[in-house]
C-alpha cells in the first residue's frame, strides 16, 4: 500500500486550491485523485465569462481561471492521477481506488480532503409525468455537449428551472441557432444569479414565466412539446392555465446536490439541509482528518468563494498532519440560527481553532428585504450588518475575528440571527 | 421622449429602473437605490457591451480534443454579438492553441480579437 500525507478527492476548482495550499503550508507529500481526463472539473465546460473577480481582480472564462490554478499545481510539482475513480474510503483513511494503469490499488492516507463538487438533480427526482423521450437533457449535460463536444443537442427548447445553468445555457443554445421558447421557474422567485437573467434571457428577449413548470412531455422516440402550466402557492399546477410548447429539446435545471457517496460509505455524518457534511470551524468533518470543501460541502454561487474555502480546508489538513493526527480536546460549539438562515457552514465553531479570522457562510430560506445579518456570541452583539434583500439564491457571509472570540473566554453560545433592519 | 425599462445587475435587489430619453441623451434615472445602478442604467441605455464567449473546432489535437473556448479579448457593442458568433462560425483551428491566442482578428470588424481560453494540444 502506498502512504501519502494527504489524499484530495477530486481535482475541480476546490481540489485544486485545497492542493497548493495544503503544499504551501509545508505539506509536500499530497495527491490528487481526479476521475476525469484532465484537471479542472466543471469548469472545463463552463466557457462563459464571469470568474475570478474576487480571485483575480479580473473577468475570467471557466477554463481561464481553472488554468491559473492548474498551473500552480504544476509549478509546485504536486502529483495526481487522472482517469482514476475512487471506489472507497474507509474511516481509517484507506482509498481504495482504480485505473487503466495501476489496475485497484489502495493508499493509506494521514489526512483527506472531500472535493467531489456536485451533480445535478434529473428528471427522475422531479415526477414530471409524460413519456420518456429521448431530448431532455439536464442544463449541464447540454452545456458539455455544446460546448466541449461541440454538438447541439437540439433547435427548439424548453428550458425548466432557473438555476444559473439553465440561464446560461438559454443564451448559449441562442447563439449557436436554437430557439430558446419559454425558461419555466416553479418558485416565485428565479434561483439565478441577477446578471444572468438580464444578459441571458432579456438580451435575447427569452421569456422567464415564474410560478410555472412542466405538466406533461409528449413525443414517444423523440420530445415533440410540452405542456406548462402555473402554479398556486403550494406548487400545485392550477387548471386551465395549461400552455404548449412544440419543442425538440427539454433542459432540466432544477438544482445540484452534493455528490457524498464516498462520504457517506466513510461515515462521515451529513447535513440534511446542504446535503453535504457537517464540519466544524476547520472545515473538518465528523471523522478527525477528514476535510472538505466546494460544491461537495454545500452547493455555491462562485467558484471564487470555493477557491477561498478550500484553501482553508487544504491549511487545516496540513496543520493536521504537522501535528501527526493529533488533535487537543475540542470544544464544539454549535452555531445556531434564527430568522432566516437554514444552514450554516461551519455548524460548529471551537473558539480556540478559529483562527484569526474565521468566514461563516449561510443561505436564507426565501426572498428576504430590509433586514439585517447579526452574530451574537453569548448576549453581546458582535456583528450587526444591514442587508437591503437575501435571497435564497446568493450566499451570505459573515466574518469571525479572533478579537471577536479573545473578549469571551468563557463562550458558550453563538448564534446567527437575521432580524429587522 | 422615449422611456426604457432596465433591470439593475449590481446586486440581487434586482432594482426596476426607468430611463428618460431624448434625443439619444439620458434626461432621468427612475427606480434605483444606489449609485451603482444609476451608471449601469446610463451605460446600458447609451452604449451597452458585453464580452462574447463560444467555442470553435480544432483540428490534429493529441487529446482527442474536437473544440477549443473563445471570447471576445473585451466588451463589444451588445447589437453585434450575433455578428460576432456569425463571423466565427465554421472556423477550425490547428492545435496546438494557447490561450489568447487569436482565434478571429478583429471580428466582425468590431475593432477587437476572438481569442482563444483553453490550452488545447
Amino acid at each position: 500500500m502506498k502512504n501519502y500525507d494527504i489524499v484530495i478527492i477530486g481535482g475541480g476548482p476546490a481540489g485544486l486550491a485545497a492542493a497548493v495550499a495544503a503544499f504551501d503550508a509545508g505539506q509536500k507529500n499530497v495527491l490528487i485523485l481526479e476521475r476525469d481526463s484532465c484537471l479542472g472539473g466543471i469548469l472545463n465546460q463552463c466557457i462563459h465569462n464571469g470568474f475570478g473577480l474576487h480571485t483575480f481582480k479580473e473577468e475570467l472564462t471557466g477554463p481561464e481561471y481553472a488554468t491559473r490554478f492548474i498551473e500552480q499545481v504544476t509549478e509546485r510539482k504536486i502529483e495526481y492521477k487522472l482517469n482514476t475513480m475512487v471506489m472507497d474510503l474507509s474511516p481509517e483513511k484507506v482509498i481504495t481506488a482504480m485505473n487503466r494503469e495501476d489496475g485497484l490499488f489502495e493508499i493509506q492516507a494521514k489526512a483527506i480532503i472531500l472535493t467531489m463538487g456536485c451533480r445535478e438533480r434529473s428528471r427522475g427526482a422531479l415526477n414530471i409525468p409524460g413519456f420518456r423521450p429521448a431530448g431532455i437533457y439536464s442544463a449541464g449535460t447540454a452545456q458539455r455537449l455544446v460546448n466541449i463536444e461541440g454538438y447541439m443537442p437540439g433547435r427548439q427548447v424548453v428550458i425548466l428551472g432557473s438555476g444559473d445553468i439553465g440561464l446560461i445555457m438559454a443564451r448559449r443554445m441562442t447563439l449557436e441557432g436554437a430557439k430558446v421558447k419559454v425558461v419555466a421557474e416553479i418558485m416565485p422567485y428565479s434561483g439565478g444569479l441577477k446578471r444572468n437573467i438580464v444578459q441571458c434571457l432579456d438580451d435575447f428577449g427569452i421569456p422567464l414565466k415564474l410560478a410555472h413548470t412542466v405538466v406533461d412531455i409528449e413525443g414517444k422516440e423523440r420530445i415533440t412539446g410540452c405542456t406548462i402550466a402555473a402554479v398556486d402557492e403550494h406548487m400545485k399546477p392550477i387548471p386551465g392555465t395549461e400552455e404548449h410548447y412544440d419543442c425538440d429539446t427539454l433542459l432540466l435545471s432544477v438544482g445540484l446536490i452534493p455528490e457524498n457517496e464516498l462520504s457517506r460509505g466513510m461515515g462521515v455524518a451529513l447535513n440534511r439541509v446542504t446535503n453535504g457534511p457537517t464540519v466544524n470551524e476547520s472545515l473538518e468533518t465528523s471523522i478527525p482528518g477528514v476535510f472538505a470543501a466546494g460544491n461537495v460541502l454545500h452547493v455555491h454561487d462562485l467558484v471564487d468563494f470555493v477557491s477561498e474555502e478550500a484553501e482553508a480546508a487544504g491549511r487545516n489538513a496540513a496543520a493536521y498532519v504537522a501535528a501527526g493526527g493529533e488533535e487537543t480536546e475540542l470544544n464544539e460549539i454549535p452555531v445556531e440560527i434564527e430568522g432566516g438562515p437554514r444552514y450554516t457552514v461551519p455548524a460548529t465553531i471551537d473558539p480556540k481553532r478559529a483562527g484569526d479570522k474565521l468566514t461563516v457562510r449561510f443561505r436564507v430560506g426565501g426572498v428576504m428585504k430590509k433586514k439585517s445579518v447579526n452574530v451574537y456570541l453569548d448576549d453581546e452583539r458582535v456583528v450587526h450588518r444591514k442587508r437591503p434583500v437575501m435571497a435564497p439564491g446568493e450566499m451570505e457571509e459573515v466574518l469571525l475575528t479572533r478579537a471577536m472570540f479573545d473578549k469571551h473566554p468563557d463562550l458558550k453560545s453563538i448564534k446567527i440571527k437575521v432580524e429587522e433592519e | 421622449m422615449e422611456k426604457r425599462n432596465l433591470t439593475c445587475i449590481g446586486c440581487p435587489l434586482g432594482c426596476q429602473i426607468e430611463v428618460t430619453m431624448e434625443d439619444g441623451n439620458v434626461m432621468k434615472v427612475l427606480g434605483n437605490t444606489c449609485a451603482r445602478g444609476d451608471a449601469y442604467a446610463r451605460k446600458e441605455v447609451t452604449n451597452p457591451t458585453r464580452i462574447v464567449t463560444s467555442s470553435v473546432r480544432v483540428f490534429g489535437s493529441k487529446t482527442g480534443a474536437v473544440t477549443v473556448s473563445c471570447k471576445t479579448k473585451s466588451d463589444i457593442p451588445k447589437s453585434k454579438i450575433f455578428d460576432c458568433i456569425r463571423d466565427i462560425t465554421g472556423i477550425s483551428v490547428p492545435c496546438p492553441v494557447r490561450i489568447g491566442d487569436v482565434i478571429k482578428a478583429d471580428v466582425a470588424g468590431t475593432g477587437v480579437d476572438m481569442v482563444a481560453t483553453k490550452d488545447v494540444d
